[in-house]
């Protein structure tokens, strides 16, 4: 129960491509995060797999069952939207309990299913209010309790924490991995930050321009960069390529240092630069150095690293730490 | 001290207006109760004298009142109810997309541009004429009778009148609404299992329920007083039939010349158009209450008099 295959999957409206063909294994019980850029195609994913919009060509399977034709609500998934698209004239209660009326579930068995998802969700003293009396986080879990009342096969998440307040979305985050932990049902959850995806998944698969550039785990994804794009999108702050003489000396097009992995001093390194801005965090230092023929730099020192802008530091990349990329931007 | 400097300015310049509006509103209404309480009939000029609520009396016990009440009552209903049904049909049709859709929303709220005479009478002889009609036509060419509408059922003839030219404006104000509908709503609604019928149940039409609240006060302001369509089809015919109050204090005044008694039923017109308007906004009232909507026209406020007709009548 819960695996989802994609093969050959297209879409493409009239002449524009969105998605040429990609194929795609989904496990059971996976938390699955489509993450990429604005405009990458990762939504239209989702709404192919749900249903909302048909495939060009290719094939979906649900479970193994071909579910390329069958509408949305015949698919046993169910959507958590950006919007949350609860229903506005319904209770808590009407929204939750909707997918089972239309499903002609009984109605006691509705209102044990409704009390059980609002009880693991913490909504039960707000059954009888209506959404706009809630607040940004508990419409929010109202969205999440009606998706899990039908007991799906599998979530989708299309970008649900992004209309709320930084402090409510890193909450929201623990909740949603708990809730997988708890249900272990299959999740496949969209969003452009790459926090969320690092966090949460099991399974990251980085989109761009429609392609998959690569798929593993997040730390495979950390440390194992299959190029460029990814490397570039995986990590904050973003990684520094370096380009030119400096790439040749490692036999590469360019190579990659994430500025975690540079060795900083004041005295001397391989690579020297003046800092531009320097964040002191308190637990860390944000160095942004204008290095000497590779350009601008960010290094990550520790607190304590007492430098100002304008000073001069010495950068090393730490060795065996360094990415190297070949002229396609695929890594060697 | 400023703001209230200004707000004394702000009542003097906006007094010429008030006063005017005001003597607009209070002469009318003060003469026709004044004449209401008079006899008073244009072939008997000079004879006016006092004689209480006699009018009333003789306007109220008119059996005429009785089936006029009723025609006005069926007028408004029936047509409220053929421009919402036939309204969120037609807003359903056009909100899908489809070929020349443009030009097809600007027909459809054509009808609506037509005076209501010249509708009444395109109606009258082009269509339900029981000779020359096209719905004669078409009964002739099936090897039917022509069914002669306007004589047969004058009431519902006029209905269908009323309703066609009111069937636009529900049209409009439940598209513009539709179109609001939140598309990630209808979507989630779709994964949840609804299908056409119970989206249509359970989103679409709870979402529609204030555009209808505003479509039934306006039409009612407005369909209390109609008259012109009943002036140029039926006269208000044959018998009773087709009067509704307006129409009765119309012939009051214009066709029996007396004045008296058309004030008197201009009064009660007045009246009977605020306990409509009572029950109109306890009933609905609160649905405009409930939260902050957009209507394309303004929420109408009381409907305080719209037998404006039958008062110039008088």
């Amino acid at each position: 129960m819960g695996s989802i295959t994609l093969r050959d999957v297209n879409k493409s409206f009239g002449e524009v491509t969105i998605i040429p063909k990609l194929s795609l294994q989904i496990d059971e019980g996976e938390f699955v995060v489509f993450v990429g850029p604005s405009g990458c195609g990762k939504s239209t994913l989702l709404r192919l797999i749900a249903g909302l919009e048909d495939v060009t060509s290719g094939e979906i399977q649900i479970d193994g069952r071909n579910a390329t034709e069958l509408p949305p609500a015949k698919r046993r998934l169910s959507m958590v939207f950006q919007s949350y698209a609860l229903y506005p004239h319904m209770s808590v209660r009407g929204n939750i309990a909707f997918p089972l009326k239309m499903a002609g579930e009984d109605k006691a068995v509705i209102e044990k299913k409704v009390a059980d998802a609002a009880r693991i969700l913490n909504l039960t003293s707000y059954l009888d209010r209506k959404p706009r009396q809630l607040s940004g986080g508990q419409r929010q879990r109202v969205a999440i309790g009606r998706a899990i009342v039908r007991q799906p096969t599998a979530f989708l998440f299309d970008e649900p924490l992004s209309n709320l307040d930084a402090a409510l979305r890193v909450n929201m985050r623990l909740e949603i991995s708990e809730l997988h932990h708890q249900l272990k049902t299959t999740m496949i959850y969209v969003t452009h930050d790459q926090v969320e995806a690092m966090t949460m998944a099991d399974k990251i698969v980085v989109l761009n321009a429609g392609n998959i550039e690569q798929v593993g785990s997040p730390l495979e994804l950390y440390h194992k960069p299959r190029n460029r794009f990814v490397a570039g999108f995986i990590g904050s702050p973003k990684m520094n390529f370096a380009e030119g003489a400096e790439a040749k000396k490692y036999g590469a097009a360019a190579i990659g240092v994430r500025p975690e992995h540079m060795n900083l001093s004041t005295t001397g390194g391989d690579w020297s630069g003046t800092v531009t801005v320097a964040e002191h965090l308190g637990s860390d230092t944000f160095l942004h150095v204008q290095a000497d023929g590779i350009g601008l730099v960010t290094a990550r020192a520790s607190g304590e690293f007492a430098v100002r802008h304008g000073d001069r530091v010495y950068m090393t990349p730490e060795p065996g730490r360094i990415h190297r990329f070949d002229a396609a931007g695929l890594a060697i | 001290m400023a703001t209230l400097h200004t707000r004394a300015a702000a009542r003097l310049m906006s007094a010429p207006a008030i006063i005017l509006l005001l003597c607009w509103m209070i002469v009318p209404l003060s003469m026709t109760l004044y004449f209401s309480v008079l006899r008073y009939n244009l072939l008997m000029p000079g004879m006016e004298e006092y004689i209480g609520f006699q009018n009333y009396s003789y306007f109220l016990t008119d059996p005429a009142f009785l089936s006029a009440l009723t025609n006005t009552l069926l007028l408004v209903g029936g047509v409220i109810v053929i421009t919402i049904v036939g309204g969120v049909a037609l807003a359903l049709l056009l909100d899908q997309p489809f070929f020349g859709q443009g030009i097809v929303r600007l027909l459809v709220i054509a009808p609506f541009f037509v005076m209501p005479t010249v509708s009444a009478l395109v109606w009258k002889n082009m269509l339900m004429h029981p000779v020359n009609g096209l719905f004669a036509w078409i009964a002739k060419s099936l090897g039917l009778q022509p069914y002669d509408f306007l004589a047969q059922a004058p009431l519902a003839s006029i209905i269908a009148i009323v309703a066609w030219q009111w069937l636009p404006f529900a049209t409009l104000i439940l598209l513009t609404a539709l179109q609001s509908l939140d598309e990630e709503q209808k979507e989630a609604a779709e994964m949840d299992g609804a299908g056409f019928v119970s989206k249509f149940i359970w989103i679409v039409l709870p979402h529609l329920a204030r555009a209808i609240t505003v479509v039934i006060l306006i039409e009612t302001i407005f369909l209390l007083s109609v008259f012109a369509e009943i002036l140029v089809t039926t006269n208000g015919g044959p018998g009773y039939a087709s009067t509704n109050i307006t129409y009765l204090v119309y012939a009051q005044a214009l066709l029996q010349f007396d004045v008296g008694g058309a004030s008197a039923g201009g009064i009660v017109a007045v009246v009977l158009a605020n306990i409509v308007a009572f029950f109109l906004i306890r009933l609905i009232g609160k649905n405009l209450e409930a939260e902050p909507w957009h209507a394309p026209f303004p929420p109408a406020g009381r409907p305080s008099s719209p037998s404006s007709a039958g008062r110039s009548a008088s």
